[in-house]
Formats: C-alpha cells, structure tokens, sequence
C-alpha cells in the first residue's frame, strides 16, 4: 500500500487489477487510454510471457544440445522429468500419431506453468520496480489473469482441433459428426420428413459442445488465476500482518497454478485426441 | 477485461513457442531419454547374460570338481592296492627269508650235533678203552684188540 495517489483500498486493487495498455488514439501511441479499443496491446502481459516463453526456451534448448545420456545434470532431470511426464500423458490419452501434439502439450503445460507461477511473487515487488523509477504506472506479473492471454491460447488449440478435425475427418465427416450426433436419425428409424428436426437439434448441441472447448479452457484457467490474484492483492491489503493469511494461500497456490497447468495440457490432449478420432 | 490486441499477439507467440519446441526441443530430448532407456534395458540384458553365464560357469565347475572327486578316488584306490601288493610282496620275501634262515639253522645245529656226536663218540671210545684198560689191565693189548675196538665205536 505504498502509492500515494491509490490509498485506499478499492483504489489499490483497482490499480493491481489494471493492465499497462498501448494503443493509437489520435494518431499517437497513448498508455493506459485505450479502453475498448481492440488495437490495444496489454503490454504488461506480453511482455511478462513473452520472458518466460524465452526463458522455457532457452533452458529447453540448451538442455536438449547439451543432454548428457550417463550422467544427466540435475535441470536435465528435472526437465527429462517433465518430457517423460508429458510424454506419458500424450501416449495415455492419444491413439494417434503426430509430431505436433506432444510438443504442444510440453509447451501449454511448463508455459502455463511459469505464467500462474507469475502469481507467487508477492504483489507488490513487481509493479513497485516499476513505478517507482517511473518506467510505467500499471502492471499486472501474472498473464494467464490476462483472459487474452488465456484466449489467445485456447483459441489457438481450437484452431488445430478444426484444423484436425477437417484433416483426419474431412468436410463430410466433421459435418456429419456436428449433425448426426448424438442423436442418428437412420438407427432411431425417424421418418425421413423429420429428418432436418433431428439434424438441426444436433447440430445446435454439437455446435454449443464444440464452442464450449475453448471458452471453458480459457476461463477455468483465467477464473482461476485471476482469483487467485485477487486473494493476493487482498491479503496485501493487510499490510505488515498479512503472514498467517499470505503463508497458508500462497502453499495452497501452488497446488492450484500446478494443477490448472495440468488441466490446461490434459483438455489439449483430449480435445486433440478426440479430433482425430473415427467414428 | 478488454479483448485486445493481446489475443492475437499471445496465439502468435504460442504457435512460435509450440514450433520451436517440436523442432527444436522434444525430438532431441526424446531421443536421449530412448537412448537411454535402450541402453539400461541393454544393461539389464547383459547382467540376465553375466548371471546365466555364471549359472553355466558353475555347473561346469561342479562338473569339474566331481571328476577331479572321482580321479582322486581313482588314484587313492590304487594306491592303496599298490601299497597291498607292496606289503603282501614283502611278507612272502620275509617269509622265504625266515625259513631260509631257519633252514640253515637247522644245518648248522645239525653239523654241530654231528661233530659232537663224533666227538662224543670217539672221547666214549677212549674212555670205555681206558675203562677196559683198566680194568683188564694187561690182559688185553690194545693193538690185538683195536679191531674189537672201533667196531664197538661204531656201533655207539
């Protein structure tokens, strides 16, 4: 609670919970003045998963040239851990073959990862170095409390589920599977007049399920995050004495960003898996 | 809560991310990590090798060990018949030995008695002549009766 200009408490969260935005107004490159302008860029959460995307990486990169086969260093075990985990993952919920999915999974589940791990760092360090040089007013560490930054991934993973869909289905195939589920007209022995009934009430159901894959992948991870951050910069509030409360939420913070991460990965999987699925 | 910008700008950064790890990441690392897993399964096959090669090493010893039982017991064997043929060889010799040393014994003893016999002879001879000398004193003359004389020897 250090800015003089947010004392009191509802100012302070509103001032956590604001993003360092740029956009063209006018011509200009303008901060913080872009509300309801699509064209802006939440500079903050760009700049923050970009880092960490850079660091992953890095790290990945320099680990896999540099893996040793008899006498792994302890980050090559760590990673080698989280490969083999993913790997596992992959191979345990996806029949298919493809090079993409695991790699996919690797990258959505350590990126998401070091994101929501964005979330342990007490609130206040980071803006603070900012601000305090007077480098920017706003700044918000954790980018999956960013719904873009979730957004922009899960809509990504819906791409590639139509793009799979459309390639291992075809047209045909992914049509029939969007109107002759769940409800097949032919083994219900439905007349052919109301055929078109049937294929609109699933279609209109397929449509709402298929929808629903990336907007729920989105939220649940920023509902959570951004829950979560908000318990932070709420116990922040408390000042000196917010210990006993920071401790207990922060262990159990890491359950959760750890466990969001996993989710995020595993609904991957299983939505790709089921994109590539026959029927 | 706007949607933004940032949308597009994080699916470009997650696409870039996700290609340079399946390009440059994940092939690499799962190809150590099989490569490893290929050689301890390796390893594992070599000691399954090392430890049946041993078991067989161990029978042949076996093997080996009762033969060489078996020779020795051979060899003990006839060893044991050599040193009987030996000590039954010797007992015979001694034998032989003995009763040829008792045989000449006897000779000898039988000589002896011969001689004194012949000597006890001829000293009896002397004394019943000097017994009959005395007692017939001049009556008889030893060189008309010498014939009488060594008949009488003779006969003793």
């Amino acid at each position: 609670m250090s800015e003089a200009a947010h004392n009191t408490a509802g100012g302070y969260i509103q001032h956590h919970l604001t993003h360092l935005q740029l956009c063209r107004a006018d011509d200009q490159w303008v901060w913080n003045e872009c509300h309801g302008n699509f064209w802006a860029v939440n500079v903050d959460s760009m700049v923050f998963s970009l880092l960490l995307a850079l660091f992953l990486g890095y790290l990945f990169r320099r680990i896999a040239v540099t893996a040793s086969r008899d006498r792994p260093g302890r980050v090559q075990a760590l990673v080698e851990l989280i490969v083999d985990f993913v790997d596992d993952s992959v191979r345990s919920t996806f029949s298919g073959k493809s090079r993409l999915i695991a790699p996919l999974a690797l990258t959505i589940f350590t990126w998401v990862f070091m994101m929501n791990f964005m979330d342990l760092i007490p609130v206040d360090f980071l803006p603070a170095a900012v601000q305090a040089p007077g480098v920017a007013d706003y700044l918000r560490v954790v980018p999956t409390a960013d719904v873009n930054i979730t957004f922009g991934m899960s809509l990504s993973v819906f791409a590639l589920v139509l793009f799979y869909s459309f390639r291992m289905k075809g047209a045909g195939g992914f049509l029939a599977e969007l109107t002759m589920h769940p409800l097949n007209p032919k083994d219900l022995g439905v007349p052919l007049l109301f055929w078109p009934l049937v294929i609109i009430f699933n279609f209109v159901l397929e449509t709402v399920g298929l929808l629903a894959k990336p907007l729920s992948l989105s939220l649940r991870l920023f509902g959570n995050m951004y829950a979560g951050e908000l318990m932070f910069i709420l116990i922040a509030l408390l000042g000196v004495y917010q210990l006993p409360l920071h401790f207990p939420w922060a262990v159990f913070h890491i359950l959760i960003i750890t466990l969001q991460a996993y989710i995020f990965m595993m609904l991957t999987i299983v939505y790709m898996s089921q994109a590539c699925e026959h029927h | 809560m706007d949607i933004n910008l940032t949308l597009i700008g994080q699916a470009i950064a997650m696409a870039v991310f996700v290609w340079f790890c399946m390009k440059y990441v994940w092939p690499l690392l799962l190809a150590m990590i099989e490569e490893r897993q290929q050689k301890i399964a390796d390893g594992l096959a070599a000691a399954d090798k090392g430890n049946k090669a041993l078991e067989d090493a161990q029978l042949r010893i076996q093997a080996m060990v009762e033969e060489a039982r078996a020779q020795a017991r051979g060899i003990l064997d006839q060893a044991q018949s050599r040193a009987n043929g030996i000590v039954e060889e010797a007992r015979v010799a001694a034998d032989q030995e003995r009763d040829r040393i008792i045989q000449s014994g006897k000779a000898e003893v039988d000589q002896q008695i011969n001689r004194a016999r012949d000597e006890l002879r001829g000293q009896v001879a002397a004394i019943a002549v000097a017994g009959a000398e005395k007692i017939l004193a001049r009556e008889i003359d030893a060189r008309t009766h010498q014939d009488l004389l060594t008949k009488l020897a003779a006969q003793i």
